[in-house]
């Protein structure tokens, strides 16, 4: 019963969606205020139907109901409640699912909160926001049915795939698609001002926040989906530069051009066509990502089954909605006014490099990503492209514009000081001099380069406190003064200056954990020790262990530093009952913001028992780093002038006109 | 500056960032790619020593020994084996007589000196490259190897 009306709900949304898309981009075509004024209840009305099939999906994996296929494939009656509802979304049906009511739940929100759009772009807006979903329901509705029945139901579920019976899995993909297809809304606003030929600083302050929003969880998505391999694969790498990673780390790019460019386009009403180009990549990069992802072309942690028609029906998808947008892009990117001039040295400028650079390493990734793909289809040859060939051409591209990141809060809008910004800068850069060299004294292990990157992290961190203490004229004026200036500065420039130093915090993770990492491998006894960095560790004893699906070995280590006991850490081998499959269990224990990480291997018929720790310098500030971007993101978001500071529709009518 | 001058200065900067793109994509793709290959390319000696490689196919039944933290197997495609040495941990499901993919440089005495091992993460799962290896030497049996067809679980390649 509860299948059954999930998967009703489900149609009625496919025809919701078809309304969606059909009356208000009518409307806005016609002129029809009322039919264009249907777009925000059927939104809102298509919101609800996608969730009460999610939520009928939720109760089917609850109660273990396996007489529907999906649930059957990946749930198992033991398993523990938080899994049975993230097992929901932990196979190709549900994420897909998961996907379409993220969509719905984009397209309720603006309509909750476009109150002061214009009517038509909002018509417009939904009525794009439909047609994708319009598309994906297609997609589950003929593809990949997750309400499918099984007739006998058989006793027992397969069980959950045990990699992803994680907490991870419980936030992990939430925040990734809220990310990806909040992008769908920059992409609507996109093709909304396209349709109507006109585009103006006012429609950069509306996407704004969408694209802030997507970018924020797309951040932390991917920063959690980094910690959760990191921790789960029992393999200490937190970044494997694989194609489903590089498929979430492209729109991230094209977002992060995206939110630099908007802010151009909004203050000086310029770069506009290049916005709403970026704008359409973000989205089909995002796409691309599901396409890749879903489609099964990709053998990955992800791609949970590979079926042809899935793969050529997302292509069909992606074909659609790109070859759309671009054509409607070709065909009236050039009617848009261009305004504001601006020398290249300016603010203007600075985000111009920033966007020349981040197109250029979202372009690199694309490359390394998809030429084996290209290249076995043309020559049947197989290769890897791996982690070398990212960091050289993704590394050569971002460490120039981490490098530039501190000049360009610094400089003006219009025509900017260069030679007085760098003056500015000279504290932050001699610290960071000092950071390199004494780093480069410390350690001589590592790359020659990892000092200097470190001094590039320092610089971009406090280069992002020099904005804000300038700002405050701290020295300059009374501390009274000092503190009315700071709490009277927008929280934008705070978010700036906050998300910039996560970029820092986040590079001093990655140099630090890359250059100066320790690893150990070796066959251990019951008792026997080894030292990893300053501390010593000791294998006291094996225990075994029994979860509600699972049964595990694990072996505990008591940690010395210089004869002091530190605790212990315990690393182990799970085996689930029902797929007769293992995971290991790494042990990592924080100290400070270094990590030590050890996994063990199987028992050896000699008792020897293989263990690899290692301890990694700092690398918890990958993540740190991350949510530091975040915060950020959420500190401008909160900016008054992006919440109220839109005027109002009724007395801005007279938007710029296209010719 | 005019505007046309600073047009200019736009596209140069354009230019420079796209070419400097360009040239480390194309030295990068030269020098970092790995080929894979299957164990009978390996026999037939078109690979050169020292060359970096992916190598995949079945572990050889009884092939495994394990001395502490070093094991090393015997990696094959039905048609010829390659002896493969390697030091850490091995993936959860690397098992006998299943597939793999593992990444390293030929040594002179043929041995196949391994630093990276994949191996399938789910019962049911081959890895792409290993599948056609098989299919191409005739030795893929399409229902035991092929899982349950109802599409379950994830396949996926784990370090």
């Amino acid at each position: 019963m509860i299948a059954e009306i999930g998967q009703y709900a489900l149609i009625l949304a496919l025809a919701l969606a078809l309304m969606q898309t059909v009356l208000p981009a009518w409307g806005a075509h016609r002129g029809d205020p009322t039919l264009m004024g249907v777009g925000v209840p059927v939104a809102l009305v298509l919101f609800l139907f996608v969730s009460l099939s999610f939520a009928a999906l939720v109760a089917l994996y609850l109660t273990s109901d396996f007489s529907v296929v999906n649930v059957v494939d990946n749930s198992h009656s033991r398993m523990p409640t938080i899994y049975k509802i993230t097992s929901t979304w932990g196979n190709h049906e549900g994420s897909m699912l998961l996907w379409v009511l993220v969509l719905a739940l984009f397209g309720a929100l603006v309509a909750i909160f476009g109150g002061n759009l214009p009517d038509r772009l909002k018509a417009n807006v939904l009525a794009v926001q439909g047609s994708i979903a319009v598309a994906f329901l297609l997609f589950i509705l003929l593809t990949s049915n997750p309400f499918t029945r099984l007739v006998p139901p058989p006793a027992e579920g397969a069980d959950l795939n045990p990699v992803l019976q994680d907490p991870g899995l419980a936030i992990h993909p939430p925040l990734l698609y809220l990310g990806y297809v909040g992008l769908s809304i920059a992409f609507a606003f996109a093709m909304a001002a396209l349709i109507e030929g006109r585009i103006d600083a006012a429609w950069a302050r509306w996407v704004r926040p969408w694209t802030l929003a997507a970018w924020v969880f797309l951040t932390l998505g991917i920063a959690m989906g980094s910690y959760w391999a990191y921790y789960e694969l029992g393999w200490g790498g937190w970044w494997f530069w694989d194609p489903v990673e590089n498929a979430s780390l492209m729109p991230w790019l094209a977002a992060t051009a995206l939110l630099h460019s908007a802010v151009v386009m909004e203050k000086r009403d310029a770069l506009k066509v290049w916005t709403i180009l970026l704008a359409i990549l973000a989205f089909s990069l995002s796409l691309l990502g599901t396409f890749l992802v879903r489609s099964g072309v990709l053998t990955s942690v992800h791609s949970f089954a590979s079926d042809p028609t899935r793969g050529v029906f997302i292509l069909a998808i992606l074909a659609v909605f790109i070859g759309g947008g671009l054509g409607l892009f070709a065909l009236r990117a050039g009617d848009l006014k261009q305004g504001g001039l601006f020398a290249p040295v300016s603010r203007e400028g600075a985000l111009v490099l920033n966007n020349l650079f981040l197109t250029a390493a979202t372009a690199a990734v694309f490359v390394g990503t998809l030429y084996p793909l290209a290249l076995e289809a043309v020559t049947d040859d197989k290769i890897t492209v791996g982690p070398p060939f990212f960091n050289l051409t993704f590394g050569g591209l971002m460490l120039p514009l981490i490098f530039a990141v501190p000049f360009g809060p610094l400089l003006a809008w219009k025509r900017g000081d260069l030679l007085g910004v760098a003056q500015r800068l000279m504290l932050a850069a001699a610290f960071a001099v000092v950071a390199a060299v004494v780093t480069a004294a410390a350690e001589d292990r590592g790359p020659v380069l990892a000092p200097v990157v470190l001094g590039i992290a320092v610089f971009v961190i406090l280069g992002a406190l020099t904005d804000i203490v300038e700002r405050s004229g701290v020295g300059r004026v009374p501390a009274r003064v000092c503190l009315s200036r700071l709490a009277g500065l927008p929280r934008s420039t705070y978010g700036t200056a906050v998300a910039h130093m996560g970029v820092g915090i986040c590079l001093i993770g990655i140099v630090s954990e890359s250059a100066w990492s320790t690893e150990k491998i070796a066959g251990l006894r019951m008792g026997d020790s080894f030292t990893i960095g300053t501390r010593d560790l000791t294998l006291e004893r094996m225990e075994n262990r029994t979860g509600p699906n699972y049964s595990a070995r694990v072996a505990v280590f008591t940690i010395r530093q210089g004869g002091i006991s530190q605790g212990t850490i315990e690393s182990g081998k799970r085996t689930f009952t029902a797929r007769r499959m293992g995971t290991t269990e790494s042990g990592i224990r924080t100290f400070g913001f270094s990590q030590l990480y050890v996994a063990v291997g199987d028992e050896a018929p000699d008792g020897l028992i293989a263990v690899r720790a290692t301890w990694k310098p700092l690398v918890t500030l990958i993540w740190l780093g991350a949510v530091v971007m975040a915060l950020g993101g959420s500190l401008s978001l909160a900016d008054r002038r992006l919440r109220v500071g839109a005027p109002k529709p009724a007395k801005r009518r007279r938007m710029v006109p296209a010719e | 500056m005019t505007r046309k001058g600073r047009r200019l200065v736009l596209i140069g900067a354009a230019l420079t960032v796209l070419g400097l793109a360009a040239a480390l994509v194309l030295t990068a793709l030269n020098d970092t790619i790995v080929f894979f290959r299957t164990p009978t390319e390996v026999a037939q000696r078109q690979v050169v020593p020292g060359e970096r490689l992916r190598l995949g196919g079945l572990v050889e039944a009884g092939s495994v020994v394990k001395q502490g933290a070093t094991v090393t197997f015997v990696v094959t495609d039905g048609a010829a084996k390659v002896p493969v040495a390697y030091t850490g941990m091995l993936p959860d499901l690397f098992r006998e007589g299943q597939g793999v993919v593992t990444e390293g440089r030929l040594q002179p005495d043929g041995t196949f000196a391994a630093d990276t091992v994949l191996a399938k993460h789910d019962e049911n799962y081959m890895p792409r490259e290993v599948a056609d290896t098989l299919k191409k030497s005739g030795h893929w049996m399409e229902e035991a190897q092929k899982g349950r067809a109802s599409g379950a679980g994830g396949g996926a390649l784990t370090q």
